[in-house]
């Protein structure tokens, strides 16, 4: 317990995951909480990739990590330009009345 | 207890308070606040695990870029909160039970295989752990030799989504009375003016007609 392992890390990672589940289910009519819920999710995995790049000695989790954050930013970006784009059009970012595209 | 220890249980006590206030928050600028010292707290965990590079770069695209973009739009959205969050309490205790679950059988199977794992011994002789070693020098020598066309694709995912950030968002006013400037210069002078050939009015004299007719054409 007094030495770190990479068992609290991942735990760690483990644990936020969980927390952006229980967001994602709790705030499902909130589009801007989603993104963040997802952004948090993606935060969580880069905790795991940099724990194991580090108690494995190998410098390749953490390009990877580097490869998330891009594709992270470019999502958010798009996220964002959509969800401005949706306000603009409906005057609401509640999910639930996003059923324009249901038959 | 080592202070490295220390560091890890108070970074992440404040990492996981913040990611909780961040789907909890009512105020939607309140979570992007958190949201923020969630991220700032995890590029400090990530200095722990000696991925400087990382860090840095957590803090200043993530932080300094993204947040404030998430910023921008949230203070632009004038959001109903109240709509948006009913049945928020009602379902506050089954996903509880659900974040808990996800979590414990996470931390099961992580812990049951990877146990008690440190840093190992032929790890520690590599480059990595060394004291002079530089994060940033070595992870440029491997992106820009061995990764190379991933970096290039990575390069090519940011211009897409500039691109598509902005031929989504960019709209033209319909009340707008903005002219191309181009058609502007364009324009000759026959195009505005036009000489209507008109018959002069005929003075009192009925003697000069034949004259005057002449000079009409």
């Amino acid at each position: 317990m007094m030495t770190l392992t990479l068992g609290h890390f991942l735990s760690l990672g483990a644990i936020l995951f969980a927390l952006s589940v229980v967001g994602i289910f709790l705030n499902r009519k909130n589009l801007i909480v989603l993104l963040m819920a997802i952004e948090l999710m993606l935060l969580a995995v880069n905790m795991n990739f940099v724990a194991f790049a580090h108690y494995l000695g190998d410098l390749h989790g953490q390009i990877f990590v580097f490869f998330i954050l891009t594709v992270a930013a470019a999502e958010s970006a798009i996220g964002l330009a959509i969800l401005v784009l949706l306000f603009r059009n409906r005057s609401s970012i509640n999910v639930d009345e996003l059923n324009t595209l249901k038959g | 207890m080592d202070y490295q220890a220390g560091f890890f249980y108070l970074f992440s006590a404040v990492l996981l308070f913040a990611a909780f206030r961040v789907v909890t928050a009512r105020n939607p600028v309140h979570a992007v606040l958190y949201l923020m010292l969630a991220f700032s707290q995890a590029a400090a965990i990530w200095l722990l695990l000696k991925a400087e590079f990382l860090g840095i770069t957590l803090v200043l695209v993530y932080l300094g870029a993204v947040m404030v973009l998430f910023l921008f739009v949230v203070m632009m959205l004038d959001i109903n909160v109240d709509v948006l969050r009913q049945g928020f309490w009602k379902h506050f205790p089954l996903a509880l039970i659900l974040g808990g679950l996800v979590s414990a059988e996470l931390i099961a199977v992580l812990w049951v295989g990877f146990p008690t794992l440190t840093v190992d011994a032929t790890a520690a002789t590599v480059a990595m752990h060394a004291p002079d070693h530089s994060n940033t020098r070595e992870l440029g020598k491997l992106l820009y030799s061995q990764y190379t066309y991933p970096v290039e694709v990575a390069a090519v995912i940011l211009l897409l989504a500039m691109v598509a950030a902005i031929a989504l968002t960019l709209r033209q006013r319909k009340e707008s009375k903005a002219i191309d400037p181009a058609i502007q210069v364009r324009v000759k002078a026959e195009d505005r003016l036009v000489v209507v050939p008109l018959a002069p009015t005929p003075k009192a004299a009925a003697t000069e007609q034949p004259k005057e007719e002449g000079q009409t054409s």
